[in-house]
């Protein structure tokens, strides 16, 4: 049993000199969902194109299955892409389009038509064979899409912001279905977005990536629960990142005030930064509260309410809460010592973007 | 109210002027061909006289199979080179492709009259002898930015990420082209084609300048008879490709919208 289905090994790419990929090292598993989340330009959507075979890395190889397919050309590729705009053949109805790779490998009439109507089935749009694409929604465009890929029986399939184009609604729902499509078929789903929630939502791992380096990999909780550097933690939810000063194991100094935590290994007062989610500050009685300050904003946000505690410092604590405390109210802050998430400060910004990565 | 009224039958008035201007001159021209009398100003009643002449004319009908050849054969060739390129261009970078297409419209404002010399100029230099083959690559030449330049706007138009998707489901790349891009393009592949026949029916300065002696197309046959004094059969001729240019464009006309409307 091999450890993993997918090997990215040492992969750069560069586009006009221009570095988007560095040195690139991931492992994918067989059967597993994993997401490529990053902001635009993080050099997610490249190496999803390494991996379809659409672009060539300058460097480094792509092994699949054991086997190195570097150099093999996308429709050598056992694994099919479902491209952001959809990208159906306009002048084909439903059934040519899902039935064009099956064609190709030319299998027999009656297994195309059967595997068009499973397919179909599959994405819930069942009696739709003959239909016009260009008279399809979005989201029906994208099942098409969905449906073209899957009949070809691929190991892998790689999806590129495939619900970018669609509305928020639409776009919960395709999650769920998403799911589904991954639990019924059992084969890997490579996806890429820079939609925190999609990739929460969805994934089985997270891979964070940031100016062409991978930031963090890791199970969704982890990723939101435990950042491993301030970007990571301000890409995922919002969060408080605040410079601080380890004291010693288990102590961590913000603002003057000692805070309990769980961390070890710092060193003795050390620089580092500290992450604390918003939802994990509870305001309680001044006199109670690790940190005295005062409620400067409040915004009603329906399941909880955004508030602003801003203390003797000046700093601006980002406050989730289901109870309400009005603005100039004194409150005090206090965190329970595993809600404390402490990171090793970047040095400079280009460790910022690497310092993860060993 | 009334000032409406009266704005649009001043429209209609205008319109009808300029109908008048633009087709006035091809009626006579239509009219005539069907005159029995030699005058230009005598009607002598109907007939199809000049159309049996023409049709027995040997030069006239040689003339008009010169012109259909080397009509279609520029046309196709030319669509087959310039859709080629339209390719090759579409997929450079930006500021090559600019540079390529400014190249591209300049024999289109080029002065007939300049690349008809420079075309024989040309050919004398090199030493091909003036004939045929010159005309049909004259035409071939001056056929090809009108290719380009109607198959480009459907080249963006499809975006490359289909030809992407037919190549992830297996397709090789000449599949990806035949399969996917070349259905997508065909209305401008199709409609390059038939301006390319147009211009080339309706050449007069390159094609005189390189056909040398011994050989006619229609309208260097028009221009060496009407020194000799306008026979009739002319006008007959005239009519003919006045209405083989009017089918055609009324034909890509159609095809167009119904493309479309698909």
């Amino acid at each position: 049993m091999r450890e993993s289905l997918i090997d990215l090994e040492h992969i750069s790419k560069s586009f006009d000199g221009e570095i988007v990929l560095d040195d690139l090292n991931l492992s994918i598993k067989e059967n597993s969902f994993v997401t490529l989340l990053g902001p635009s330009g993080c050099g997610k959507t490249t190496t999803l194109r390494i991996i379809g075979g659409f672009v060539q890395a300058d460097s480094g190889k792509v092994i699949f299955d054991g086997k190195d397919i570097s150099n093999l050309p996308p429709n050598k590729r056992n694994l099919n892409t479902v491209f952001q705009k959809y990208a159906l053949f306009p002048h084909m109805s439903i059934a040519e389009n899902i039935a064009f790779g099956l064609k190709i490998k030319n299998k027999p009439k009656a297994y195309i038509d059967d595997k068009i109507k499973y397919a179909l089935k599959l994405v819930n749009l069942e009696g739709f064979e003959n239909r016009n694409i260009n008279l399809l929604s979005g989201g029906q465009q994208q099942r098409i899409a969905i449906a073209r890929a899957i009949v070809n029986e691929p190991k892998v399939l790689l999806l590129d912001e495939p619900l970018g184009a669609l509305d928020l609604k639409l776009r919960q729902d395709m999650q769920y279905e998403l799911i589904r499509l991954k639990n019924e078929l059992g084969i890997t789903f490579i996806y890429v977005t820079h939609d925190q929630e999609e990739a929460l939502t969805m994934s089985d791992t997270i891979v964070v990536m940031n100016q062409g380096y991978i930031q963090q990999m890791g199970t969704p909780e982890q990723i939101y629960n435990e950042p491993e550097n301030a970007f990571v933690a301000d890409f995922i939810g919002e969060s408080n990142i605040i410079a601080a000063t380890m004291v010693q194991d288990r102590l961590v100094d913000i603002f003057g005030a000692k805070f309990a935590c769980v961390d070890e290994g710092f060193g003795n007062n050390k620089p580092v930064d500290v992450v604390i989610r918003p939802e994990d500050i509870d305001l309680v009685e001044p006199d109670k509260g690790t940190l005295v300050g005062t409620v400067t904003h409040l915004i009603f946000k329906g399941v909880h309410y955004e508030m602003e505690v801003t203390t003797q410092n000046g700093y601006e604590w980002l406050v989730h809460s289901t109870d309400m405390f009005p603005v100039g109210k004194e409150v005090g802050i206090s965190v329970d010592p595993f809600d404390i998430q402490i990171m090793n400060k970047p040095e400079s910004e280009d460790e910022e973007a690497v310092g993860v990565n060993e | 109210m009334i000032y409406s009224k009266i704005r649009k039958v001043l429209g209609n008035i205008y319109l009808v002027f300029i109908l008048i201007f633009l087709y006035a001159p091809i009626a006579t021209l239509v009219i005539l061909s069907f005159n029995s009398s030699k005058s230009r100003n005598r009607w002598g009643g109907f007939t199809f006289d000049w159309y049996g002449e023409l049709f027995k004319s040997a030069t006239i009908m040689a003339a008009f199979r010169n012109t259909l050849v080397i009509a279609f054969l520029s046309a196709l060739i030319a669509t087959i080179i310039g859709t080629v390129a339209a390719l090759g261009i579409n997929n450079m970078r930006k500021l090559p492709k600019t540079a390529v297409m400014a190249v591209n419209n300049i024999p289109m404002l080029n002065a007939d009259i300049v690349t008809g010399i420079s075309l024989m100029l040309g050919f004398i230099a090199f030493g091909i002898s003036l004939g045929f083959k010159t005309i049909l690559i004259s035409h071939i030449t001056f056929n090809i930015p009108y290719v380009i330049l109607s198959v480009m706007p459907k080249l963006k138009q499809t975006e490359r990420v289909t030809y992407e998707a037919a190549l992830d489901l297996g397709a090789t790349p000449a599949m990806a082209f035949f399969k996917v891009v070349f259905p997508d393009i065909f209305p401008g592949v199709i409609s390059g084609f038939l301006l390319a026949f147009t211009m080339s029916l309706d050449d007069f300065i390159i094609t005189h300048f390189t056909k040398g002696a011994g050989i006619n197309t229609i309208s260097t046959l028009v221009y060496s008879e009407v020194r000799r004094g306008i026979k009739p059969s002319l006008y007959a001729l005239s009519t003919i490709i006045f209405g083989t240019v009017l089918i055609l464009l009324i034909v890509s006309n159609i095809a167009q919208n119904k493309i479309k409307k698909k």
